[in-house]
């Protein structure tokens, strides 16, 4: 049985960093579609490379959330990326794979993965 | 369809966080001599009218505005019962939902449970507001996982920061281990 004992253990050293992560408006928001729709074409594959990604490079900029069905089910999984100030990209057809794509195009360098976004593939 | 049942709980938990609840529990329980896989997912959301409740196995039935039909109830429905199992759906208007599902544990049309704790650390780090009481049971062995227990302790560092999302990973890992003792159910 895992102890709460670390628990406290990571309370502890959190508590004395200064500004704990919080959602200010210079952040870039990421956003997975997990609807019926999303998760039984392979979203949550998705949302866990994203998060999982994005922790290990340390974006303490970018949080993850989730979203229901926007209505285009057939492109699903489907992942937005709302950066401040810049207009919203929307990626579909998602898997593991192209989501680090994206953390490491978009998300580090600034540059979206053009052949991934909805506007490309609807032509 | 769904290819694990993992996936179904992911799915079907978005409907009580979607009627706003703010405590969800979730049992998972196998029960080797009885040759069952039981699934229960419990909410203190809005709840459904005896009417919405009527309607809500049927595929035909949504609120939701973006889409026409919902699958999420009928394809959970569908898995247990291609089983010879059984669901139930207990609601009561501004008190909740509960929603249990039954399997066959050995039928061949039954599909794998799959990655669960995937599952629980997704809803817990991506609904930070809502608590969830997570119980896996194995036979006579079970462990749960409660969120107000880690709340207690964090304060308020969130359970999303990296180390607690990490602490959570390996919280379920190596207590679903010790419970069924790798089983692959
Ligand atoms: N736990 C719940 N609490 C309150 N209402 C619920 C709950 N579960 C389902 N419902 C109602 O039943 C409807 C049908 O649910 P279902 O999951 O089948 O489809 P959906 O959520 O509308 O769409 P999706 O296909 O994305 O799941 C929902 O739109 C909602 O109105
Ligand atoms: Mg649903």
């Amino acid at each position: 049985m895992k102890s709460l004992e670390e628990l406290k253990a990571i309370r502890e050293k959190m508590q004395g960093q200064i500004g704990i992560r919080s959602e200010s408006s210079d952040q870039t928001r990421v956003i997975v579609g997990m609807a019926t729709c999303g998760i039984a074409s392979g979203a949550r594959p998705v949302l866990t490379a994203l998060s999982d990604a994005i922790q290990t490079k340390g974006l303490t900029n970018v949080s993850v959330t989730q979203t229901g069905c926007i209505g285009l089910c057939q492109y699903e999984p489907i992942v937005e990326v709302l950066e401040p100030g810049k207009d919203k990209v929307t990626y579909v057809k998602m898997t593991p794979e192209k989501a680090l794509e994206v953390v490491e195009q978009h998300l580090i360098h600034g540059q979206a993965v053009k052949k991934y976004t909805i506007s490309e593939i609807l032509g | 369809m769904m290819t694990e049942l993992s996936l179904n709980v992911l799915d079907v938990a978005n409907n009580s966080i979607r009627a706003g609840a703010d405590l969800i529990e979730i049992i998972v329980q196998i029960q080797r001599e009885l040759d069952t896989l039981t699934i229960t997912i419990a909410d203190n959301g809005c709840g459904m009218t005896k009417e919405q409740l009527q309607k809500v196995e049927d595929p035909f039935f949504t609120t939701r505005t973006t889409r026409k039909i919902g699958l999420g109830v009928p394809f959970f429905k569908m898995a247990a019962l291609s089983t010879g199992g059984t669901f139930r759906i207990v609601s009561t208007v501004g008190v909740g939902t509960t929603v249990i599902a039954q399997f066959k544990l050995s039928h061949i049309d039954r599909m794998p449970l799959g990655d669960m704790n995937s599952t629980i650390h997704t809803l817990i780090t991506l609904n930070t507001q809502i608590n969830f009481v997570y119980t896996y049971q194995f036979d006579c062995n079970q462990f749960t996982l409660n969120t107000r227990e880690f709340r207690e302790i964090l304060n308020d560092v969130p359970l999303n920061s990296p180390e607690v999302s990490e602490y959570i990973k390996e919280f379920l890992e190596e207590n679903q281990n010790e419970t069924d003792g790798g089983y692959l159910v």
